[in-house]
């Protein structure tokens, strides 16, 4: 044990007397352990953050949502037509008795106002349903959700999300006041206030997550009587027109073992019609959960092959400081073999210090690598207030997550570290402590 | 002499070397022996095998025929491991060029051969410390070898090499590389420590040198020579000579200066 310590001592020496030398090769142990924690660290983050969006779709879901067409199809120039209609909702819920709910949307972006105070989000058609479909949580004392009664009477009730509230009516309760939809002269009564919600992942092949706190509900039967199918926007001077029953049905059934096999139904009800126009996208949320594990699985796989490489490279640049050491030091290994070292001593002296040096570069690579999510967090801050636009554009997977260290990978990253270095210094010292004495000493 | 125990035995030694094209035999069948408390010169010509036979008696080589004992040992039967035991407990080594370990220190240079027997205590320490003081560098013990002069060096050597308590110290040229008043610094410290009971066996190619030992060895072509004692008369005057050398140099760079 006494021998251990006082060769380690011994070891400290040697490697203090170069250090440069000895700095340039813990790097690549260095890079490579701290490329193992932290790209460990942001692949969890990721995967956490895709999750939790994905697991707000719920499992049990599938999604059927219009998209619209690419613009060559539309040039039709008059009113184009596309999407969802409500008569193939009523053929699904005829067809699929499995179905628990099937929820239909209709959504337009628009503005809502109240005296002067503004502010723009979605108002979405839909039926009582859509509250559990997307967990949707009333406030305390918020009033209710919208029934099926508001519906059959085409009433102008609106039920409004938490920051619709908050913007519109900061000091005042909402309940049973007005909302005014300017686009269509529109009043609406409010009867329900609704809790913030997070962000769900991004569906239907767009890059955004869907944003609920925005977003202000009508039955989709008054939507259909006041607003109608038809919008009419402007781009680029000219009114362009569409025609679209609906955006979205959101449907549920029991049980996970369902989910795939009712999308392959709804697939073949709809595939037919739409092939050619491309206007609708049958979303499985599932299937992203699997794909976001399998995004992970890839992040991680990318994480340890350049870990591996680096690690590899470091164990390289051990070996080769060690060889060049072990020529370079011939005479003293000359010396010490006079003198009465044994060949073990010898193997012994080289293993511990490469075995030094990467342990020094194990934990050089660990505390850098507890850096590793603040500089994530900060470059990322610092895209945002640099480049919003490009910034708008990532995934939320990279915008919003928050890497965290795994700890079992640092007592894996130091295991690996310190066997890539007694590997590479084990044939220098082996090949130290071969060599003959005399000749040895003769070196020079 | 006669009558007391053997430093070593030397019985028939050969050497021989195996090179590609021939074989080169350094030793052809040397024998002789030498009692505890002797102090032999080996002299002879380059190539003549000198070192070859030191390198032999130190442990550091094996014959390829003949024997050599050390104390009721016989070292050509033994394994690589043995030899560096008995390297490290009974043998002490003082090279042409000192041979001291860079990075260590007077003090840590003088207590390798006891580091390899394990001994790594405070004991060890002191004892270094007190060999230090012997050789005369009671003052340098921290300093490094580069920090010393060649004669410093030598004698950190000599001190490392009696921190065992050696069989006999072997010396290949230590005085080759060294000036005349260093060179009876060294010497003098080798008439002390002979002086105490120590054997030394020495390599020289100087006779001024040889003549301070008790005898003088010769080789010539791998092949013992010669083997003659020195006077007393002759080793006083080899002293009062190089006393009287190394004053004078002394004196012309008092001058000099
Ligand atoms: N490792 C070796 N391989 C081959 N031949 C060797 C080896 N070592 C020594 N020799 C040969 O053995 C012979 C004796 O060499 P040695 O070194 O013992 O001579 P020496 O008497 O010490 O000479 P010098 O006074 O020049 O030091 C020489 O001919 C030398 O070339
Ligand atoms: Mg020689």
């Amino acid at each position: 044990m006494l021998v251990w310590l006082r060769t380690i001592r011994m070891g400290i020496k040697s490697l203090t007397l170069h250090p440069l030398r000895t700095g340039l090769t813990m790097l690549g142990i260095l890079i490579g352990v701290w490329s193992v924690i932290v790209l460990t660290a942001i692949s969890q983050g990721a995967s956490e953050q895709v999750q939790k969006q994905i697991e707000s779709l719920g499992a049990t879901t599938i999604i059927v949502r219009t998209i619209k067409p690419p613009d060559e199809k539309l040039t039709g120039m008059a009113a184009t037509k596309y999407g969802l209609l409500r008569s193939e909702l009523d053929q699904i819920i005829a067809t699929l008795p499995t179905l628990e709910t099937a929820v239909p949307i209709r959504e337009i972006k628009r503005q809502f106002t109240r005296g002067d105070k503004l502010i723009s989000g979605r108002l979405v058609g839909c039926t009582p349903g859509y509250k559990d479909v997307n967990r949707l949580q009333l406030r305390k004392r918020g009033g209710r959700f919208l029934t099926d009664a508001d519906g059959a009477r085409n009433e102008n009730v609106c039920v409004v999300a938490a920051d619709v509230a908050q913007e519109l009516f900061p000091y005042e309760d909402p309940l049973g006041k007005r909302l005014y939809v300017p686009e269509h002269t529109d009043y609406y009564r409010i009867v329900g206030v609704l809790e913030p919600r997070n962000a769900s992942a991004a569906i239907g092949g767009s890059l955004d997550s869907q944003e609920f706190n925005r977003d202000v509900y009508i039955p989709l039967e008054t939507m259909q009587k006041r607003i109608g199918d038809t919008i009419v926007t402007r781009r680029s001077g000219q009114f362009q027109i569409e025609i679209m029953e609906l955006n979205q049905i959101t449907m549920q059934v029991q049980r996970v073992s369902q989910v795939r096999p009712t999308a392959k139904v709804i697939e073949s009800i709809l595939g037919a019609k739409h092939a050619d126009t491309e206007d609708i996208a049958v979303v499985v949320p599932l299937e992203l959960l699997e794909q976001a594990r399998n995004l992970r699985l890839m992040f991680l796989g990318i994480g340890v092959l350049i870990a591996c490489i680096s690690l590899l490279v470091g164990g390289i640049g051990i070996m080769n400081i060690m060889l060049a050491s072990v020529t370079e030091r011939t005479r003293e290994i000359g010396i010490r073999r006079a003198l009465g070292a044994k060949r073990r001593d010898i193997v012994r002296q080289f293993l511990v210090e490469t075995i030094l040096l990467s342990f020094a570069g194990a934990a050089l690579g660990i505390v850098l690598g507890f850096l590793g999510p603040p500089m994530y967090r900060g470059a990322i801050l610092l895209i945002s207030t640099s480049f919003p636009d490009q910034f708008a554009a990532l995934p939320s997977a990279i915008r919003d997550s928050h890497p965290s260290i795994v700890l079992e990978t640092i007592p894996l990253a130091v295991v690996i570290a310190v066997t890539v270095g007694l590997i590479s210094g084990l044939y220098p010292a082996i090949r130290a402590a071969r060599m003959n004495p005399i000749d040895a000493l003769r070196h020079e | 002499m006669s009558g007391q125990s053997l430093a070593t035995r030397i019985d028939g030694l050969t050497k021989e070397y195996v090179l590609k094209s021939e074989t080169v035999r350094a030793l052809r069948g040397v024998s002789f022996d030498v009692p505890e408390g002797d102090y032999v010169a080996i002299m002879g010509p380059s190539g003549s095998g000198k070192s070859t036979l030191l390198n032999m008696l130190g442990c550091l080589d094996q014959p390829t025929a003949g024997s050599l004992f050390l104390g009721d040992d016989n070292i050509s039967l033994m394994t690589d491991d043995q030899l560096a035991e008995i390297r490290s407990r009974r043998i002490g080594f003082v090279f042409q060029s000192y041979n001291l370990i860079q990075q260590l220190t007077v003090v840590e240079n003088i207590q390798v051969p006891l580091y390899y027997q394990g001994l790594l205590g405070a004991k060890e320490r002191a004892r270094a410390v007190k060999l230090a003081d012997q050789v005369g560098l009671s003052d340098r013990l921290d300093h490094r070898p580069n920090q010393l002069s060649g004669g410093q060096q030598q004698r950190v050597a000599i001190a490392r090499s009696l921190v065992n308590d050696p069989y006999f110290i072997l010396a290949d040229e230590p005085t080759g590389n060294l000036d005349s008043v260093t060179t009876d610094e060294i010497l003098a410290l080798f008439d002390q420590l002979n002086g105490e009971g120590r054997t030394i066996i020495l390599v020289t190619h100087e006779d001024d040198v040889a003549e301070r030992a008790r005898r003088i060895v010769r080789l010539k072509d791998g092949m013992l020579h010669s083997d003659e004692p020195v006077s007393d008369e002759r080793r006083k005057t080899a002293r009062e000579m190089q006393a009287a050398a190394a004053l004078a140099v002394k004196n012309k760079q008092g001058l000099t200066c």
